[in-house]
Protein backbone atom coordinates (compact mmCIF):
# COMPACT_ATOMS: atom_id res chain seq x y z
CA UNK A 1 0.00 0.00 0.00
CA UNK A 2 3.00 2.41 1.18
CA UNK A 3 4.27 2.22 -2.32
CA UNK A 4 1.41 2.76 -4.52
CA UNK A 5 0.90 6.21 -2.54
CA UNK A 6 5.18 6.55 -3.37
CA UNK A 7 4.71 5.93 -7.41
CA UNK A 8 1.10 8.10 -7.41
CA UNK A 9 2.34 10.99 -5.71
CA UNK A 10 6.38 10.88 -5.43
CA UNK A 11 8.23 10.02 -2.59
CA UNK A 12 7.93 12.79 0.18
CA UNK A 13 4.15 13.43 -0.64
CA UNK A 14 3.18 9.46 -1.27
CA UNK A 15 5.04 8.50 2.52
CA UNK A 16 3.20 11.44 4.09
CA UNK A 17 -0.12 10.59 2.61
CA UNK A 18 0.24 7.09 3.55
CA UNK A 19 0.54 8.14 7.45
CA UNK A 20 -2.13 10.39 7.09
CA UNK A 21 -4.68 7.48 6.36
CA UNK A 22 -3.13 5.21 8.68
CA UNK A 23 -3.44 7.94 11.36
CA UNK A 24 -7.09 8.48 10.53
CA UNK A 25 -7.50 4.85 10.62
CA UNK A 26 -6.58 4.73 14.34
CA UNK A 27 -8.83 7.55 15.01
CA UNK A 28 -11.72 7.49 13.61
CA UNK A 29 -12.27 3.69 15.36
CA UNK A 30 -10.79 5.50 18.63
CA UNK A 31 -13.60 8.44 18.63
CA UNK A 32 -16.35 6.16 17.92
CA UNK A 33 -15.08 3.50 20.67
CA UNK A 34 -14.96 6.18 23.17
CA UNK A 35 -18.45 7.05 22.06
CA UNK A 36 -19.69 3.73 22.33
CA UNK A 37 -17.27 3.27 25.62
CA UNK A 38 -19.60 5.56 26.98
CA UNK A 39 -22.86 3.79 25.88
CA UNK A 40 -21.56 0.23 27.34
CA UNK A 41 -20.78 2.18 30.31
CA UNK A 42 -24.33 3.29 30.86
CA UNK A 43 -26.08 -0.01 29.63
CA UNK A 44 -23.83 -1.89 32.42
CA UNK A 45 -24.82 0.42 34.97
CA UNK A 46 -28.01 0.22 34.48
CA UNK A 47 -27.84 -3.57 33.60
CA UNK A 48 -25.82 -3.66 37.30
CA UNK A 49 -28.22 -1.63 38.81
CA UNK A 50 -31.40 -3.61 37.73
CA UNK A 51 -32.64 -0.60 35.19
CA UNK A 52 -32.12 -0.91 31.53
CA UNK A 53 -30.42 1.90 30.41
CA UNK A 54 -30.30 4.47 27.33
CA UNK A 55 -32.93 2.56 25.58
CA UNK A 56 -34.85 5.30 23.37
CA UNK A 57 -32.59 6.70 20.78
CA UNK A 58 -32.40 4.20 18.34
CA UNK A 59 -32.64 0.15 18.83
CA UNK A 60 -31.67 -0.61 21.93
CA UNK A 61 -29.95 3.10 22.50
CA UNK A 62 -27.62 2.18 20.06
CA UNK A 63 -27.76 5.60 18.22
CA UNK A 64 -27.89 7.69 22.11
CA UNK A 65 -24.13 8.53 22.29
CA UNK A 66 -24.75 10.37 18.50
CA UNK A 67 -26.87 12.25 20.15
CA UNK A 68 -25.28 13.33 22.81
CA UNK A 69 -22.27 14.26 20.82
CA UNK A 70 -24.75 16.76 18.54
CA UNK A 71 -26.15 17.88 21.54
CA UNK A 72 -22.95 18.84 23.29
CA UNK A 73 -21.73 20.34 20.12
CA UNK A 74 -24.51 22.70 19.54
CA UNK A 75 -24.53 24.22 23.19
CA UNK A 76 -22.80 27.45 24.44
CA UNK A 77 -19.46 27.67 25.10
CA UNK A 78 -19.66 29.43 28.37
CA UNK A 79 -15.96 31.06 29.03
CA UNK A 80 -16.33 32.34 32.32
CA UNK A 81 -15.35 35.92 32.73
CA UNK A 82 -12.76 35.90 35.95
CA UNK A 83 -11.22 32.93 33.76
CA UNK A 84 -7.87 32.81 32.17
CA UNK A 85 -9.46 32.62 28.90
CA UNK A 86 -6.55 31.18 26.63
CA UNK A 87 -5.68 28.33 29.25
CA UNK A 88 -9.31 27.66 30.07
CA UNK A 89 -9.59 26.99 26.25
CA UNK A 90 -6.07 25.09 26.02
CA UNK A 91 -6.49 22.60 28.68
CA UNK A 92 -9.63 20.64 27.35
CA UNK A 93 -7.59 20.94 24.05
CA UNK A 94 -4.57 19.66 25.67
CA UNK A 95 -6.56 16.39 27.39
CA UNK A 96 -7.75 15.53 23.88
CA UNK A 97 -4.32 15.73 22.19
CA UNK A 98 -2.65 13.60 24.47
CA UNK A 99 -5.40 11.15 25.11
CA UNK A 100 -5.13 10.79 21.05
CA UNK A 101 -0.80 11.11 20.25
CA UNK A 102 -0.17 8.24 22.90
CA UNK A 103 -1.65 6.26 20.40
CA UNK A 104 1.01 5.80 17.99
CA UNK A 105 3.48 3.64 19.54
CA UNK A 106 0.47 0.84 20.72
CA UNK A 107 1.42 -1.90 18.58
CA UNK A 108 -2.49 -3.32 17.74
CA UNK A 109 -0.88 -6.48 15.78
CA UNK A 110 2.12 -7.83 14.83
CA UNK A 111 4.31 -5.05 13.04
CA UNK A 112 0.96 -2.58 13.28
CA UNK A 113 2.41 -0.05 15.38
CA UNK A 114 2.02 3.53 13.57
CA UNK A 115 5.57 4.45 14.97
CA UNK A 116 7.53 1.33 16.21
CA UNK A 117 9.81 3.27 18.03
CA UNK A 118 12.48 2.35 20.18
CA UNK A 119 11.51 4.23 23.20
CA UNK A 120 7.76 3.22 22.87
CA UNK A 121 7.61 2.62 27.16
CA UNK A 122 9.00 5.84 28.10
CA UNK A 123 7.03 8.15 25.22
CA UNK A 124 3.59 6.56 26.58
CA UNK A 125 4.85 7.09 30.21
CA UNK A 126 5.48 10.79 29.55
CA UNK A 127 2.65 11.60 27.21
CA UNK A 128 0.27 9.96 30.44
CA UNK A 129 2.97 12.22 32.84
CA UNK A 130 1.75 15.34 30.77
CA UNK A 131 -2.09 14.55 31.50
CA UNK A 132 -1.61 16.19 34.28
CA UNK A 133 -1.22 19.31 33.03
CA UNK A 134 -4.51 19.29 31.16
CA UNK A 135 -6.55 18.84 34.46
CA UNK A 136 -4.15 21.79 36.61
CA UNK A 137 -4.20 24.59 33.69
CA UNK A 138 -8.71 23.82 33.89
CA UNK A 139 -8.68 23.86 37.66
CA UNK A 140 -6.44 27.35 37.53
CA UNK A 141 -7.81 28.68 34.76
CA UNK A 142 -11.35 28.21 35.30
CA UNK A 143 -10.79 30.36 38.95
CA UNK A 144 -13.59 28.88 40.64
CA UNK A 145 -12.97 26.96 43.72
CA UNK A 146 -14.36 23.73 43.16
CA UNK A 147 -12.50 23.19 40.03
CA UNK A 148 -9.07 24.89 41.91
CA UNK A 149 -9.76 21.87 44.84
CA UNK A 150 -10.64 19.03 42.14
CA UNK A 151 -7.84 20.19 40.25
CA UNK A 152 -5.14 20.43 43.14
CA UNK A 153 -6.42 16.74 44.46
CA UNK A 154 -6.63 14.99 40.46
CA UNK A 155 -3.05 16.18 40.32
CA UNK A 156 -1.94 15.59 43.56
CA UNK A 157 -3.30 11.47 43.18
CA UNK A 158 -2.25 10.89 39.56
CA UNK A 159 1.12 12.37 40.51
CA UNK A 160 1.07 9.70 43.56
CA UNK A 161 -0.15 7.41 41.40
CA UNK A 162 2.40 7.45 38.27
CA UNK A 163 5.48 6.63 40.57
CA UNK A 164 4.12 3.29 41.54
CA UNK A 165 3.45 2.77 37.57
CA UNK A 166 7.01 3.69 36.65
CA UNK A 167 8.37 1.40 39.07
CA UNK A 168 6.06 -1.22 37.39
CA UNK A 169 7.21 -0.21 34.15
CA UNK A 170 11.07 -0.72 34.88
CA UNK A 171 10.11 -4.32 36.68
CA UNK A 172 8.41 -5.04 33.18
CA UNK A 173 11.16 -3.30 30.76
CA UNK A 174 13.99 -6.22 33.07
CA UNK A 175 11.77 -9.02 31.77
CA UNK A 176 12.11 -7.63 28.32
CA UNK A 177 15.38 -5.60 27.81
CA UNK A 178 13.86 -3.20 25.06
CA UNK A 179 11.60 -0.19 25.65
CA UNK A 180 9.84 -1.08 22.48
CA UNK A 181 6.27 -1.87 22.78
CA UNK A 182 6.44 -4.84 19.90
CA UNK A 183 9.45 -6.42 21.71
CA UNK A 184 8.13 -6.59 24.77
CA UNK A 185 5.17 -8.90 23.11
CA UNK A 186 7.53 -10.59 21.19
CA UNK A 187 9.46 -11.18 24.51
CA UNK A 188 5.87 -12.64 26.35
CA UNK A 189 5.56 -15.13 23.20
CA UNK A 190 9.08 -16.74 23.53
CA UNK A 191 8.05 -17.13 27.38
CA UNK A 192 4.75 -16.35 29.18
CA UNK A 193 2.01 -13.73 29.23
CA UNK A 194 3.93 -11.23 31.96
CA UNK A 195 0.71 -11.91 33.73
CA UNK A 196 1.89 -14.97 35.08
CA UNK A 197 5.06 -13.92 37.34
CA UNK A 198 3.79 -10.50 37.67
CA UNK A 199 0.33 -10.85 38.86
CA UNK A 200 0.81 -8.41 41.77
CA UNK A 201 2.35 -6.34 39.54
CA UNK A 202 -0.81 -6.35 36.94
CA UNK A 203 -3.35 -5.66 39.93
CA UNK A 204 -0.90 -2.99 41.31
CA UNK A 205 -0.74 -1.56 37.60
CA UNK A 206 -4.89 -2.07 37.00
CA UNK A 207 -6.06 -0.28 40.12
CA UNK A 208 -3.19 2.88 39.28
CA UNK A 209 -5.14 3.20 36.26
CA UNK A 210 -7.87 3.68 37.32
CA UNK A 211 -6.55 6.19 39.76
CA UNK A 212 -4.99 7.62 36.39
CA UNK A 213 -7.84 8.03 34.84
CA UNK A 214 -9.90 9.16 38.07
CA UNK A 215 -12.15 6.82 37.67
CA UNK A 216 -14.02 5.65 40.60
CA UNK A 217 -13.15 4.49 43.25
CA UNK A 218 -10.74 7.59 42.73
CA UNK A 219 -12.96 9.69 41.48
CA UNK A 220 -12.14 12.08 43.98
CA UNK A 221 -11.27 15.05 42.01
CA UNK A 222 -14.73 14.95 40.58
CA UNK A 223 -16.48 13.80 43.46
CA UNK A 224 -20.09 14.75 43.01
CA UNK A 225 -21.18 15.14 46.19
CA UNK A 226 -18.58 17.28 47.35
CA UNK A 227 -17.08 19.20 44.48
CA UNK A 228 -19.82 19.24 41.99
CA UNK A 229 -17.64 18.47 38.85
CA UNK A 230 -13.91 19.25 40.27
CA UNK A 231 -12.03 20.88 37.82
CA UNK A 232 -14.43 20.39 35.00
CA UNK A 233 -17.19 22.36 36.86
CA UNK A 234 -16.76 25.91 34.69
CA UNK A 235 -16.62 24.03 31.28
CA UNK A 236 -19.49 23.54 28.73
CA UNK A 237 -20.33 22.15 25.50
CA UNK A 238 -17.13 20.99 22.98
CA UNK A 239 -14.54 22.17 25.73
CA UNK A 240 -16.57 19.96 28.14
CA UNK A 241 -16.91 16.99 25.91
CA UNK A 242 -12.90 17.24 24.88
CA UNK A 243 -12.32 16.55 28.51
CA UNK A 244 -15.07 13.57 28.15
CA UNK A 245 -13.40 12.32 25.15
CA UNK A 246 -10.15 12.79 26.66
CA UNK A 247 -10.80 10.90 29.79
CA UNK A 248 -12.43 7.96 28.15
CA UNK A 249 -9.84 7.45 25.15
CA UNK A 250 -7.28 7.20 28.37
CA UNK A 251 -9.13 4.53 29.60
CA UNK A 252 -9.07 2.82 26.57
CA UNK A 253 -5.53 3.75 26.41
CA UNK A 254 -4.77 2.40 29.90
CA UNK A 255 -6.19 -1.16 28.94
CA UNK A 256 -4.09 -0.88 25.93
CA UNK A 257 -0.81 -0.54 27.98
CA UNK A 258 -2.30 -3.34 30.47
CA UNK A 259 -3.13 -5.35 27.24
CA UNK A 260 0.47 -5.02 25.96
CA UNK A 261 2.33 -5.13 29.10
CA UNK A 262 0.66 -7.79 30.66
CA UNK A 263 -1.77 -9.92 28.56
CA UNK A 264 0.74 -10.34 25.65
CA UNK A 265 -1.18 -7.74 23.19
CA UNK A 266 -1.91 -9.50 20.28
CA UNK A 267 -0.73 -12.40 20.96
CA UNK A 268 -4.03 -15.24 20.52
CA UNK A 269 -4.27 -17.22 24.23
CA UNK A 270 -2.89 -20.56 23.86
CA UNK A 271 -0.99 -20.19 20.53
CA UNK A 272 -3.88 -20.37 18.91
CA UNK A 273 -3.73 -20.73 15.20
CA UNK A 274 -5.34 -17.60 12.91
CA UNK A 275 -7.81 -19.19 10.52
CA UNK A 276 -7.51 -18.89 7.13
CA UNK A 277 -4.07 -17.73 7.44
CA UNK A 278 -5.46 -14.13 8.31
CA UNK A 279 -2.55 -13.64 11.42
CA UNK A 280 -3.23 -9.50 11.42
CA UNK A 281 -6.81 -9.36 12.18
CA UNK A 282 -6.40 -12.08 14.33
CA UNK A 283 -3.82 -10.59 16.03
CA UNK A 284 -5.91 -6.92 16.09
CA UNK A 285 -9.35 -9.57 17.64
CA UNK A 286 -7.39 -10.84 20.50
CA UNK A 287 -6.36 -7.32 21.25
CA UNK A 288 -9.18 -5.36 21.08
CA UNK A 289 -10.94 -8.21 22.48
CA UNK A 290 -8.51 -7.95 25.60
CA UNK A 291 -8.90 -3.96 26.10
CA UNK A 292 -13.07 -5.20 25.97
CA UNK A 293 -12.19 -7.38 28.51
CA UNK A 294 -10.34 -4.67 30.87
CA UNK A 295 -12.68 -1.83 29.88
CA UNK A 296 -15.40 -4.10 31.58
CA UNK A 297 -13.23 -4.46 34.41
CA UNK A 298 -13.30 -0.18 34.45
CA UNK A 299 -16.98 -0.30 33.98
CA UNK A 300 -17.36 -3.45 36.84
CA UNK A 301 -15.42 -1.52 39.45
CA UNK A 302 -17.66 1.16 38.87
CA UNK A 303 -20.48 0.14 39.76
CA UNK A 304 -19.07 -1.99 42.59
CA UNK A 305 -17.08 0.19 44.90
CA UNK A 306 -18.04 2.82 46.75
CA UNK A 307 -15.48 5.85 46.54
CA UNK A 308 -12.50 6.53 48.42
CA UNK A 309 -11.50 8.74 51.28
CA UNK A 310 -8.85 10.97 49.91
CA UNK A 311 -6.44 9.49 53.18
CA UNK A 312 -7.10 6.06 51.83
CA UNK A 313 -6.07 6.78 48.96
CA UNK A 314 -2.76 8.14 49.31
CA UNK A 315 -2.37 5.50 51.78
CA UNK A 316 -2.84 3.09 49.28
CA UNK A 317 -0.48 4.82 46.44
CA UNK A 318 2.62 6.04 49.05
CA UNK A 319 2.61 3.33 51.93
CA UNK A 320 1.13 0.19 49.88
CA UNK A 321 1.86 0.78 46.17
CA UNK A 322 5.13 1.97 46.15
CA UNK A 323 7.02 -0.10 48.56
CA UNK A 324 5.43 -3.17 47.38
CA UNK A 325 6.24 -2.32 43.57
CA UNK A 326 9.82 -1.30 44.23
CA UNK A 327 10.33 -4.92 46.53
CA UNK A 328 9.06 -6.69 43.79
CA UNK A 329 11.58 -4.62 41.40
CA UNK A 330 14.52 -5.55 43.32
CA UNK A 331 12.79 -9.03 43.82
CA UNK A 332 12.39 -9.26 39.52
CA UNK A 333 16.16 -7.92 39.15
CA UNK A 334 17.45 -10.49 41.48
CA UNK A 335 15.76 -13.28 40.01
CA UNK A 336 16.70 -12.64 37.08
CA UNK A 337 20.63 -11.77 37.78
CA UNK A 338 20.69 -15.14 40.16
CA UNK A 339 18.63 -17.36 37.68
CA UNK A 340 18.40 -16.04 34.21
CA UNK A 341 14.98 -16.52 33.45
CA UNK A 342 13.03 -15.46 31.68
CA UNK A 343 15.98 -13.70 30.05
CA UNK A 344 17.12 -14.50 26.39
CA UNK B 1 15.86 11.22 5.75
CA UNK B 2 18.10 9.25 8.82
CA UNK B 3 16.37 6.48 9.15
CA UNK B 4 15.86 6.76 12.95
CA UNK B 5 14.09 9.89 12.54
CA UNK B 6 11.82 8.61 10.07
CA UNK B 7 10.57 6.07 12.67
CA UNK B 8 8.92 9.61 14.58
CA UNK B 9 8.14 11.20 11.42
CA UNK B 10 4.35 9.73 12.50
CA UNK B 11 4.16 11.05 16.04
CA UNK B 12 4.63 14.37 14.08
CA UNK B 13 1.75 13.96 11.95
CA UNK B 14 -0.49 12.22 14.78
CA UNK B 15 0.62 15.15 17.13
CA UNK B 16 -0.64 17.60 13.87
CA UNK B 17 -3.82 15.93 13.30
CA UNK B 18 -4.85 15.38 16.69
CA UNK B 19 -4.64 19.52 17.35
CA UNK B 20 -6.13 20.30 14.13
CA UNK B 21 -9.55 17.80 15.35
CA UNK B 22 -9.29 19.67 18.67
CA UNK B 23 -9.32 22.93 17.19
CA UNK B 24 -12.41 22.14 14.85
CA UNK B 25 -14.13 20.90 17.67
CA UNK B 26 -13.80 23.59 19.95
CA UNK B 27 -13.65 26.42 17.03
CA UNK B 28 -16.75 24.77 14.88
CA UNK B 29 -19.18 24.73 18.19
CA UNK B 30 -17.88 28.22 19.07
CA UNK B 31 -18.35 29.82 15.74
CA UNK B 32 -21.86 27.24 14.91
CA UNK B 33 -23.73 28.36 18.13
CA UNK B 34 -24.82 31.86 19.05
CA UNK B 35 -22.85 33.02 21.85
CA UNK B 36 -25.41 35.21 24.29
CA UNK B 37 -23.28 35.58 27.66
CA UNK B 38 -24.39 37.66 30.31
CA UNK B 39 -22.93 38.42 33.87
CA UNK B 40 -24.67 35.67 35.64
CA UNK B 41 -24.20 33.35 33.60
CA UNK B 42 -20.35 33.48 33.13
CA UNK B 43 -19.59 34.07 36.57
CA UNK B 44 -17.89 31.61 38.73
CA UNK B 45 -20.25 28.69 39.67
CA UNK B 46 -20.91 28.91 43.52
CA UNK B 47 -24.04 26.47 44.64
CA UNK B 48 -26.41 29.74 43.42
CA UNK B 49 -24.04 32.48 45.35
CA UNK B 50 -22.11 34.88 43.83
CA UNK B 51 -18.57 33.68 44.41
CA UNK B 52 -17.39 35.25 47.73
CA UNK B 53 -13.81 36.37 46.82
CA UNK B 54 -11.12 35.13 44.27
CA UNK B 55 -10.79 31.10 43.60
CA UNK B 56 -7.22 31.62 44.25
CA UNK B 57 -6.82 30.98 47.57
CA UNK B 58 -4.35 29.61 50.27
CA UNK B 59 -4.22 25.78 50.02
CA UNK B 60 -3.02 22.58 51.49
CA UNK B 61 0.85 22.73 52.10
CA UNK B 62 0.73 18.72 51.91
CA UNK B 63 -0.45 19.39 48.17
CA UNK B 64 3.20 20.90 47.81
CA UNK B 65 4.65 17.76 49.54
CA UNK B 66 3.17 15.37 47.19
CA UNK B 67 4.97 17.10 44.53
CA UNK B 68 8.20 17.02 45.79
CA UNK B 69 8.35 13.71 47.64
CA UNK B 70 7.40 12.76 43.54
CA UNK B 71 10.08 14.62 42.48
CA UNK B 72 12.28 12.18 44.16
CA UNK B 73 10.99 9.01 43.44
CA UNK B 74 10.33 9.73 39.91
CA UNK B 75 14.25 11.13 39.17
CA UNK B 76 14.45 7.54 40.75
CA UNK B 77 12.66 5.75 38.05
CA UNK B 78 14.32 7.70 35.36
CA UNK B 79 17.71 6.25 36.18
CA UNK B 80 16.16 2.99 36.89
CA UNK B 81 15.29 3.25 32.96
CA UNK B 82 18.69 2.70 31.70
CA UNK B 83 20.23 0.30 34.30
CA UNK B 84 17.13 -1.92 33.08
CA UNK B 85 17.61 -1.65 29.42
CA UNK B 86 21.15 -2.26 29.67
CA UNK B 87 20.45 -4.98 32.78
CA UNK B 88 21.71 -7.84 30.87
CA UNK B 89 25.24 -6.49 29.72
CA UNK B 90 26.14 -4.87 33.21
CA UNK B 91 26.85 -8.33 35.13
CA UNK B 92 26.21 -8.73 38.98
CA UNK B 93 28.35 -5.36 39.56
CA UNK B 94 25.51 -2.97 37.54
CA UNK B 95 22.82 -5.15 39.55
CA UNK B 96 24.69 -4.36 42.94
CA UNK B 97 24.90 -0.91 42.30
CA UNK B 98 21.75 -0.13 42.23
CA UNK B 99 20.56 -2.09 44.76
CA UNK B 100 22.83 -0.23 46.82
CA UNK B 101 21.24 3.04 45.17
CA UNK B 102 17.55 2.12 45.79
CA UNK B 103 18.92 0.92 49.22
CA UNK B 104 19.70 4.72 50.22
CA UNK B 105 16.75 6.09 48.62
CA UNK B 106 15.35 3.79 50.65
CA UNK B 107 16.27 4.72 53.98
CA UNK B 108 14.69 8.32 52.51
CA UNK B 109 11.72 6.66 52.04
CA UNK B 110 11.61 5.25 55.63
CA UNK B 111 12.75 8.51 57.20
CA UNK B 112 9.60 10.18 55.32
CA UNK B 113 7.63 7.44 56.52
CA UNK B 114 8.61 7.99 60.00
CA UNK B 115 8.30 11.51 59.75
CA UNK B 116 4.51 11.50 59.20
CA UNK B 117 5.06 12.97 55.63
CA UNK B 118 3.06 10.30 53.99
CA UNK B 119 -0.36 10.75 56.35
CA UNK B 120 -3.00 12.53 55.38
CA UNK B 121 -5.21 13.08 58.36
Amino acid sequence: MAEFFTNLLGQDLGTLVWIVLRILVIVAPLLLGVAYLTYAERKVLGAMQLRKGPNVVGPFGLTQPLADGIKLFFKETIIPTDANKFVFVLAPALTFILALVAWAVIPFFEGGALANVNVGILYLFAISSLGVYGIIMAGWASNSKYAFLGSLRSAAQMVSYEVSIGFVLVAILLCVGSLNLSDVVHAQEKSVWFIVPHLPLFIIFYVSGLAETNRLPFDLPEGESELVAGYMVEYSAMTFALFFLGEYANMILMSGMITTLFLGGWLAPFGLAAPFGLVKLWGLFWFLAKIAVMLFGFLWVRATFPRYRYDQLMRLGWKVFLPFSLFWLVLTAGVLEYTGWMRS
Amino acid sequence: MDALLLEYLPILVFLAIAIVVAIVCIGGSYLVVKQKPDLEKTSAYECGFDAFEDARVKFDVRYYLVAILFIIFDLEVAFLFPWAVSFGKIGLFGFWSMVVFLGVLTIGFIYEWRKGALEWE
